[in-house]
């Protein structure tokens, strides 16, 4: 069932928006000229485009390698990134160091760059935790579930930010679906209002689950930004140079102190929305075959082989570097202790809470009672 | 010593939150030019900056989500949530979010957040100015919940809120904001502890907000026909004082508890049970609850045949008593 409107009657009244995708390689790994954004990644050498093809590789085998935990049963679930590469991977490495970044939870390629240790992507996933690293370490929250609530987080970061003084940007990573939520319109309204150096990082899959895009948006979400007040741009996703040469300028624009921008980078969510999830029953197959041609991974490769810069060597070398870390990542996983019994009771709340230590100390008993280990 | 309303007791307590911390920030719909509705920040944005003081887009989720940004960066953010009813916009953000973070994190991220919330009934609004959501408060772990009755308790707990490193739900009883009071800024008592207002022998009366008045007034009432009632000021509600109750109603073995709010899973609930679990051969008879029925909360003109009053509050302590009601001859026994 088609529940959209936007054929029969906005598009019938409204011609089709332009497309405007920044491109700087096509599909067949051709460098295309962009007068505005080449400037951007005119420093990009060949052995910073092997080091980003590199880690395209790298987090899709981590991806697969977490879907087969997850089928093995070592996983509770995971939510893959597959196709989203080129968008989390170009990204996260226009990032600064002291740049903070509030994600949802299915940016583990921005969490691997930003150099989170292996088993900690995985330890919400495995249920160990609810939350795998310490911010403070990588600046980068963790993982946000309610879909949307990390932008208002963001807004709120930045603006902390410009208080202090510094000119740290702060970005945010969400889907189309979750430019629906009430919050992340506040978080535009927020951040436009205060001119809070935030850089919204729309991921535009092409779904929320089984809901098409349709379904929340009838024009291109980037179009929306700007009556926010907040400027725009329309990147392939699929492309990771020219997502990085579109974040370095919002970043840019970020550490300047110019106010938010919002990149709606247009890519598409190969796989399943979680290991849960049976996109049989939705997708269309003739889409992902398009979107399949204009993988992330292949137009680099195959732009780096056409350079002579890409040997067949050096292809195996980093194929072998992925399976290396996919090896580590699930004996890092596997090897993830169990949270203690009593834990559960940890850090409810930071200062002493009466009605907490009573029921831990209760517990505590039970468990002596009937000699279970970790009772204390 | 000086004598304030307890809206003024407030405002001189987040000026001085203010002044001893420069990470301390206020966020609130017209908190800034207006002073708040009820003039509660009166002047705050005029001395600190509007850095300091914000004033917010009118968005309530937006308001909680950009102080957890906030705090995120080591901030002290204190929200003001204009009314009662205007809270569940932000609802995910407070339970989910505010009350997690610490928890989800493993104590990495803290929520030094306090979030000011004008409650309860009694001053003839329309829907949505006259709730007690509290309890939902309560209810989730990682939130303290405190509420006020007097200014000099207004003035310190609200310091008290911000200086403490876990979010805290600051209710303040809207219809007590013109109460006098002395304050003396200088005095300090644990955050988490209930007061005894009046020592009594016969019967235990739990209140906290706006209801603690009208607890002093049954228990004088009642002292006219010779009962000597305990009141006591729960001030906070997570976590609950239930030491305090407990010594209480093993001298007394009557409670009667009391508040706005509906009955149903209310604070008045927990303390029952709890303090059934906890003293159940010192009870003389089972604790009686005098609060909000469990309906929506009515128009002005039908509020008073809502709130708890004087009257309804006696006749619950007659009732724990097993004497008849003094008004009415009628007797449960």
């Amino acid at each position: 069932m088609r529940t959209t409107v936007s054929e029969t009657r906005i598009e019938a009244e409204l011609p089709s928006p332009p497309d405007e995708l920044v491109q700087l390689l096509d599909p067949e790994g051709r460098r295309l000229t962009d007068p505005l954004y080449d400037p951007y990644v005119a420093d990009v050498t060949d052995d910073d485009l092997m080091a980003l093809y590199e880690d395209l590789v790298v987090v899709r085998r981590i991806d697969v390698e977490a879907t087969a935990l997850q089928r093995q049963g070592q996983l509770g679930l995971w939510p893959p990134l597959l196709g989203q590469e080129a968008a989390q991977v170009g990204s996260a490495r226009a990032l600064r160091a002291d740049d903070f970044v509030f994600s949802s939870y299915r940016e583990n390629a921005v969490a691997y760059c930003r150099g989170v240790e292996l088993p900690q992507l995985v330890e919400v996933w495995r249920g160990t935790a609810q939350a795998g690293w310490n911010p403070y370490a990588v600046n980068m929250a963790t993982p946000q579930i309610v879909i949307g609530a990390q932008t208002l987080h963001a807004v709120g970061y930045a603006v902390g930010c410009r208080h202090d003084g510094v000119d740290t940007a702060t970005v945010t990573y969400f889907g189309d679906g979750a430019t629906t939520q009430g919050d992340v319109n506040e978080a535009m309204v927020f951040a436009a209002s205060f001119g809070a150096p935030v850089v919204f990082f729309c991921q535009y899959n092409q779904g929320a689950i089984s809901e098409p895009v349709g379904l929340q948006a009838q024009r291109p979400i980037a179009e929306r930004a700007p009556g926010f007040g907040i400027p725009s741009i329309r990147v392939d996703g699929n492309d990771v140079l020219a997502v990085l040469a579109a974040t370095r300028r919002a970043l840019e624009r970020a550490h300047r102190g110019d106010g938010p921008t919002f990149i709606e980078a247009v890519t598409y969510r190969m796989g399943p929305h979680t290991t849960s999830d049976d996109p049989s029953r939705y997708v269309d197959p003739e889409q992902k075959a398009a979107w399949a041609a204009k993988d992330p991974i292949a137009r680099v490769e195959a732009h780096l082989r056409e350079r002579g810069v890409l040997t067949e060597a050096r292809a195996a070398s980093v194929a072998a570097k992925a399976d290396e870390v996919a090896a580590a990542f699930r004996a890092g996983c596997l090897a993830l202790p169990n949270p203690a019994p009593l834990s559960v009771f940890d850090h409810v709340y930071a200062e002493p809470h009466a009605g907490v230590a009573r029921q831990r100390s209760q517990q505590a008993a039970y468990l002596r009672s009937i000699g279970e280990e970790g009772g204390e | 010593m000086t004598e304030l309303t307890l809206a003024k007791a407030v405002n001189s307590g987040l000026r001085r939150a203010l002044a001893d911390d420069d990470r301390v920030v206020l966020l609130g719909e017209d908190i800034g030019q207006l002073g708040g509705v009820f003039r509660v920040t009166d002047g705050l944005q005029r001395e600190f900056g509007t850095d300091r003081v914000m004033d917010m887009p009118l968005a309530e989720s937006g308001i909680i989500g950009m102080a957890i940004g906030l705090a995120y960066r080591g901030f002290r953010p204190v929200c003001e949530i204009q009314f009662d009813g205007f809270i569940y916009p932000a609802f995910d953000q407070i339970v989910a979010q505010v009350a997690k973070l610490h928890y989800r994190t493993r104590g990495a991220v803290r929520m030094p957040i306090t979030i000011r919330v004008p409650f309860g009934g009694g001053i003839g609004a329309v829907e949505h100015h006259s709730e007690s959501p509290e309890a939902y408060f309560a209810h989730t772990a990682g939130l303290r919940v405190v509420t006020c009755s007097t200014p000099q308790d207004a003035h310190t707990m609200i310091r008290q809120a911000i200086a403490c490193d876990d979010p805290v739900l600051f209710f303040e009883p809207k219809r007590r904001y013109w109460t006098k009071g002395e304050v003396d800024e200088d005095a300090d008592f644990p955050f988490d502890r209930a007061r005894v207002v009046l020592e009594g022998t016969d019967v235990t009366i739990v209140a906290y907000g706006p209801l603690v008045a009208t607890a002093i007034d049954a228990a004088i009432a009642a002292s006219d026909d010779g009962i000597s009632i305990e009141v006591i000021d729960l001030r906070s509600l997570s976590p609950l004082d239930l030491d305090t109750v407990e010594a209480s109603v093993r001298k007394t073995g009557r409670l009667v508890i009391t508040h706005e709010a509906a009955q149903f899973g209310g604070l008045g609930a927990e303390i029952a049970a709890s303090i059934t679990d906890r003293c159940f051969l010192h009870l003389e008879a089972a604790p009686a609850r005098v609060t909000g029925f469990d309906t929506p909360y009515p128009s002005a003109r039908a509020e008073e045949h809502f709130l708890p009053d004087l009257d309804r509050i006696l006749d619950a302590v007659d009732r724990v008593l097993g004497r008849q009601n003094a008004l009415t001859g009628w007797s449960a026994s």
